[in-house]
């Protein structure tokens, strides 16, 4: 019972921390229909300015606070620098856009940080673990289901109950109609890329909490699970991805456990396995969308 | 692949062109005779090899590949697998499989059979992708590069995992490279205008009239796929018997983007223009990276100067795909027009085939 009760609580904090990785994957390319993979390079600003501010006056708060700001701001600014111009072209220019974004801003921090990776400073008692009735439940856990809980609860009520939540998600179904009513689409694709760094930001400073360290390259991993879990999702909608990301995090927990260790450096290599299996044999996902969007100019 | 229209001066002399200026190239690079710019020339004709047998694919069908640079570490350790002697091998790849230990073939046999080992991989795995439109098509490409780098990275019997493979002998020089890099211009060329190119130009224009005119879409974009496999191996054995040590990490992101960046910014569509983009981007970034070790020896900057080169071709790509998405050459190869010019001046009134281009 111990056990079931370990892996609940293990899988419900990882499955939080990718449902936020891909919600913020799944924000741009529900209206772009953009796979954006300098996605990962936001996580990357998140935790550098954690690297940067710390040891100042700001307390942990802030540093969250600031994180999450400048992961924000690098997603709208590499929106209006570099896919606004190439948005109206092929899809294959988005991509490529992206990955060189991404390699842009991967090689920036190489250049200006350091290639090798930073340690920022995690408090010790968010590595402690309390013991509830026989259950050591670790502290990072709660607080990584906490925050990630309470994100998600503010995305679902912003996108749900007001007005710029609305238009987002109209954007998502039919951007021409949406645009045809006078909306505007530059704006609605900057809030898109605004949101999509925030929650970035949320995620990634959390992630990087729980590794410790920030490198130039420690946004791949978080994209590729983002990647897998909005593919898993059906790639259609909000609780796709999020029911995506859950599973991506039971997923992995479970195969830590079940998969002997000369076969776990193997993992990533069938989950994407499983990828192009969905995609091929169900590409709607698990979760069907409403709309199968055209792609918008 | 037969060529329908036989040969004309249009077909021709962007051929002769391209080959020309490589040609050029090679001479005027051996007679520097100076290592580096021998070993530069040498990586730039087996990038040629590299980026052609992506155009073969990525150009004709339009759809984006991330998987061929992993073709290319297929290619890269299959060919070490099977040229590594047998002494070699026992301290390169100790814990190689007793079937493979004593498997020693020659330079071009190794070559070969890596490519072809590539292609098989590709035809395999590519049955099912090919049915993959757009967006879709991308991120399964993505994740089968992914998964052939775990795998090359956490096969230590066979590729010696994440750590350096080394021992190769250094079988590929600045003359096979070029001499490979000739044949694939020419091959490159003869694919695009075979009638199994033109069905799948028909099927990146328009894959609906395509479909109508009964072409088999997904057959045409898979016999395609596994071809630019073949030369995407090649290139990696090229390059592995050139380099001689590697590690499972030169077949990733950063060679892709550098595959990708030559690729777009010469141009996808032509075979003139991606061997031209090929050549630009070594002459930038050899020329940048230079630049780089010159700042870095004098500490004239404050902070490290390994990545400029990467910054700077990024900020390259973005404004090309930007300002000109279809590349340097967008449409037309590099000379066609010349021959156009003479034909239109011998018979005037007749534009029809510039009509039917949209040109003109």
């Amino acid at each position: 019972m111990n056990d079931i009760l370990q892996f609940a609580v293990n899988a419900l904090s990882l499955g939080s921390l990718y449902a936020l990785f891909a919600l913020g994957l799944i924000m741009v390319f529900g209206i772009l229909r953009l796979v954006n993979f300098a996605y990962g390079e936001l996580i990357m600003v998140a935790g550098y300015t954690w690297y940067i501010l710390q040891g100042t006056f700001i307390p942990l708060v802030g540093l969250l606070i600031s994180a999450v700001v400048a992961a924000g701001l690098a997603s709208v600014l590499t929106e209006r620098v570099a896919f606004r111009p190439v948005r109206s072209n092929s899809m294959n220019a988005m991509l490529i856009t992206s990955f060189a974004v991404s390699t842009l801003l991967q090689n920036l921090a190489l250049v200006f940080v350091s290639p090798r990776p930073r340690a920022v400073d995690v408090p010790t008692w968010f590595h402690t673990s309390l013991t509830v009735g026989g259950l050591r439940i670790g502290v990072s856990n709660l607080i990584i289901i906490a925050i990630s809980g309470l994100t998600l609860l503010g995305l679902m009520l912003v996108m749900q109950r007001t007005r710029l939540g609305l238009t987002l998600r109209a954007a998502a179904d039919d951007f021409r109609m949406l645009q045809l009513l006078g909306v505007r689409a530059n704006q609605v694709i900057a809030t898109a890329f605004l949101i999509s760094g925030v929650l970035a930001g949320v995620a990634g400073f959390l992630w990087i909490g729980r590794i410790g360290s920030v490198s130039p390259t420690v946004g791949m991993a978080p994209l590729l699970v983002a990647l897998i879990a909005i593919v898993v999702g059906g790639m259609n909608s909000l609780s796709g991805a999020i029911a995506g990301g859950f599973f991506m995090g039971a997923l992995t927990i479970a195969l830590q456990l079940v998969l002997p260790q000369d076969l776990l450096a193997f993992r990533d290599a069938v989950i994407f396995a499983v990828v192009i299996l969905v995609l091929v044999v169900r590409p709607q996902g698990l979760i069907r969308g409403r709309f199968a969007t055209e792609r918008i100019g | 692949m037969k060529v329908p229209s036989g040969l004309s001066a249009r077909k021709v002399i962007p051929v002769a062109l391209t080959l020309g200026i490589f040609l050029i190239v090679a001479i005027v690079a051996s007679l520097f005779g100076s290592s580096l710019v021998d070993r530069i020339t040498t990586v730039m004709f087996v990038n040629v090899i590299m980026v052609l047998g992506l155009q073969i694919f990525m150009g004709n069908s339009g759809l984006l590949s991330f998987a061929h640079v992993g073709f290319m570490g297929i290619g890269a350790y299959a060919s070490a697998l099977f040229s590594l002697p047998p002494e070699q091998k026992l301290m390169s790849l100790p814990d190689l499989y007793t079937p493979f230990q004593d498997l020693q073939l020659g330079f071009l046999p190794a070559v070969f059979a890596a490519a072809l080992l590539a292609a098989v991989f590709a035809a395999v795995v590519g049955f099912p992708l090919m049915r993959l439109a757009d967006t879709a098509a991308a991120i399964a490409s993505f994740a089968l590069l992914v998964i052939v780098h775990v795998v090359l990275s956490q096969w230590t019997a066979m590729t010696n995992g994440p750590r350096t493979l080394f021992g190769l002998l250094k079988y590929t020089d600045m003359w096979t490279a070029a001499i490979w890099a000739f044949i694939v211009i020419v091959v490159a060329f003869v694919f695009k205008e075979s009638s199994l190119g033109m069905k799948l130009r028909a099927s990146r224009d328009n894959v609906h009239a395509a479909n109508a005119v009964g072409i088999d879409v997904v057959r045409t974009r898979w016999i395609a796929f596994v071809i630019s496999a073949f030369i995407c191996g090649m290139a990696g054995a090229m390059w592995a018997h050139f380099i001689t040590s590697f590690q499972p990490g030169a077949f990733y992101m950063s060679m892709t983007f550098i595959v990708l960046t030559m690729l777009i910014v010469g141009g996808p569509q032509t075979v003139s223009g991606t061997a031209l983009g090929v050549l630009i981007i070594t002459v930038v970034s050899e020329g940048l990276r230079q630049m780089e070790n010159a700042l870095g020896m004098n500490d004239s900057f404050p902070f490290d100067t390994v990545g400029m080169t990467e910054i700077l071709l990024a900020i390259v790509l973005i404004l090309v795909l930007a300002f000109r998405p279809g590349g340097l050459v967008e449409r037309t190869e590099l000379g066609a027009n010349w021959a156009r010019g003479r034909q239109r001046r011998r018979n005037s009134p007749d534009r029809t085939e510039d009509a039917l281009v949209g040109k003109g």
